[in-house]
């Protein structure tokens, strides 16, 4: 057996701890007594701020892990900024998970330690995803990122519709791993391996080749699934109505991220050669997201259902980023304007869920849009964020989601794509449609809402709220940060 | 000896059938059946092109897909039985409280 290389658990450092922390916490657990599971979800948070800091403490760093003997080229695991600003952004929406999960497990009496071990569980997949450098690594995260999702979707047992949601996600889930499968084993046939850099050295080389191609859309499929993009989108709708609240706003966020993640990563390092088919591809698939999310978003009643669809037309104006990767002048901004995109919506998405997570009761009730009539005279706080949320959904100033659409557009144009940015700009309009009848609702009608007052669901709303508004004033560092990230990947 | 085309062209067929499966059959068990079928043609193709390259990667892989398999067979099952505890039937067309 070879000794073991520090160098290859420093790359991994912050994923090993919080698997660690995982199975540590899952035996811890067990001796916590009912009453007390807040200790539970406070140390899942600690794990989770703690991985965060080891993960900074990478910032700047870049190097390769767990690479074939005497190959130093052909690595299983990457360490690089891209990584970094990732897996950050994803521990972030972890904690925001649990601040939102803790008081509404308790208020609807489904609260059990596990729910915050899968959710550490599920971020590791998800880290994985982000620093993978070979497929089959991309595979094992991506199931390691969606085998615990299935089980928090269907985490409200006694819950009919939570369990439909699990059955749906998992079954769909499933489905879509089996393409992508299929596409790596095509790629594996094509070119003899399964590493990143190695396909593309050889993909670069030969004449390219059908079984390539096909591997690569199956693989684009199976990813298309994963973070919703029309048309494989149906299962969307169903699963975030029916999931626990706190867990779909976990799934939007985190496992959209992770999805673009791997898409970046295969198809940045992997497929550039193939972008000539690839990228009418992934056109037709961000405008048909983003027109087909927006405009089934305008029937719904129920805010879970609206949301959902609009998690779906949100896909659409980040795969907008995606569609010139295989062009390295333009892919740079273009992808660091996905990324800093990605952030805008985690934070807005957080708050709004925050706010829906407020709202409900039991037995589903309270997520009528109707219900959110008469907010504004009751609740005058919560009805302002949820407007700072909607505005930023919409991409009216000053909002995180203007600049975030702001960068993205202008990349878009300076890419070329001038129909693409024309139906963003048109969707985005036909969006303020639906979101603004949520502020309509909150300010013009009379209504009693009930609401839960728990501190760090309070804390994380106005939190959301604040940061909404003043990153978009000083939108620039971070910016900043997302271009430096994403260069080295061209 | 059996030319690897075979082999691929029945993993083509595996794979076909099982998509179909899993777009036409209503019954959740089947279904997941169909997707364990997707899977197994994957590792068919995965050992035949290692077989064809000589290499040992692509028989490891075979292994991880199975363990993967395995552990979504406990998931899968554990969602299928508890939906059959509370409606007795696990006829995805009769999950629809779900919709608009």
């Amino acid at each position: 057996m070879p000794p073991i290389n520090f160098n290859d658990i420093e790359v991994l450092l912050p994923l090993i701890i919080l698997v660690i922390w995982a199975c540590l916490l899952l035996l811890v657990d067990l001796f916590i007594p009912k009453k007390h599971k807040w200790l539970t979800a406070l140390l899942a948070a600690f794990g989770l701020a703690l991985t965060l800091g080891f993960t900074l403490s990478q910032l700047g760093s870049e190097s390769n892990g767990f690479c074939a003997t005497g190959k130093p080229s052909i690595c299983m695991v990457v360490l690089d900024g891209f990584s970094v600003l990732v897996n950050a952004l994803l521990l972030l929406t972890g904690l925001l998970g649990v601040a939102l999960a803790y008081g509404y497990l308790k208020r609807m009496g489904i609260e059990r330690g596990e729910y915050y071990t899968l959710m550490l569980f599920s971020i590791s997949g998800m880290m994985l995803m982000a620093q993978a450098s070979d497929l089959i690594i991309v595979f094992l995260a991506l199931e390691l990122l969606s085998l615990p999702l299935y089980v928090l979707s269907a985490f409200a047992r006694s819950n009919s519709d939570s369990q439909e949601a699990g059955l749906k996600y998992f079954l769909l889930g499933a489905f879509s791993s089996g393409f992508i499968l299929y596409g790596i084993a095509l790629v594996y046939g094509a070119t003899g391996s399964t590493s990143l850099s190695q396909i593309f050295e050889i993909a670069s080389v030969g004449t390219s080749s059908l079984l390539l191609t096909i591997g690569a859309a199956l693989i684009l499929v199976g990813l298309g699934f994963k973070v919703a993009a029309v048309p494989f989108h149906m299962w969307t709708p169903d699963v975030y109505q029916g999931a626990p609240t706190p867990v779909t706003a976990f799934m939007t966020a985190g496992a959209k991220i992770a999805g673009f993640a791997a898409l970046l990563r295969v198809f940045g390092s992997a497929f550039p050669n193939l972008s000539e088919d690839i990228t009418p591809i992934l056109w037709a698939l961000s405008a048909a997201t983003m027109i087909v999310g927006n405009l089934l978003a305008i029937a719904q009643t129920n805010i879970k259902r609206m949301l959902a669809y609009s998690s779906i037309a949100h896909t659409g104006y980040i795969l907008m980023a995606f569609v010139p990767y295989g062009n390295p002048e333009v892919a740079p901004v273009s992808i660091a304007a996905g990324l800093f995109y990605l952030f805008a919506y985690t934070i807005t998405n957080f708050g709004a869920w925050g706010v829906v997570i407020a709202l409900e009761q039991k037995e589903s009730k309270g997520l009528q849009i109707s219900d959110y009539a008469g907010l504004r005279r009751k609740y005058p706080v919560l009805a302002g964020a949820m407007t700072v949320f909607m505005f930023s959904l919409i991409g009216f100033p000053p909002t995180l989601g203007m600049v975030g659409k702001f960068y993205l557009f202008r990349a878009v144009l300076s890419g070329g794509y001038t129909g693409l940015a024309i139906i963003g700009v048109v969707t985005s309009l036909v969006s303020a449609f639906y979101y603004l009848r949520v502020v309509v609702n909150m300010y013009m009608f009379a209504g009693e809402p009930k609401t839960d007052n728990e501190f760090w669901l309070r804390f994380t709303i106005a939190g959301a709220a604040l940061v909404t508004v003043v990153f978009s004033l000083v939108p620039q560092g971070l910016f900043a940060w997302a271009s430096r990230a994403v260069l080295k990947l061209f | 000896m059996v030319p690897q085309d075979y082999y691929i062209a029945l993993s083509a067929i595996l794979f076909t059938i099982g998509a179909l499966g899993v777009l036409i059959r209503r019954n959740a068990l089947i279904i997941f059946m169909s997707i364990e079928m997707m899977l197994n043609a994957a590792n068919l193709a995965f050992v035949t092109f290692a077989n064809t390259y000589q290499h040992l990667n692509g028989r490891i892989i075979a292994f991880f897909v199975i363990a993967v398999a395995a552990a979504e067979v406990a998931v899968g099952l554990a969602l299928i039985v508890a939906i059959f505890k509370s409606k007795h039937s696990i006829d995805v067309d009769q999950m629809s409280s779900l919709k608009g």
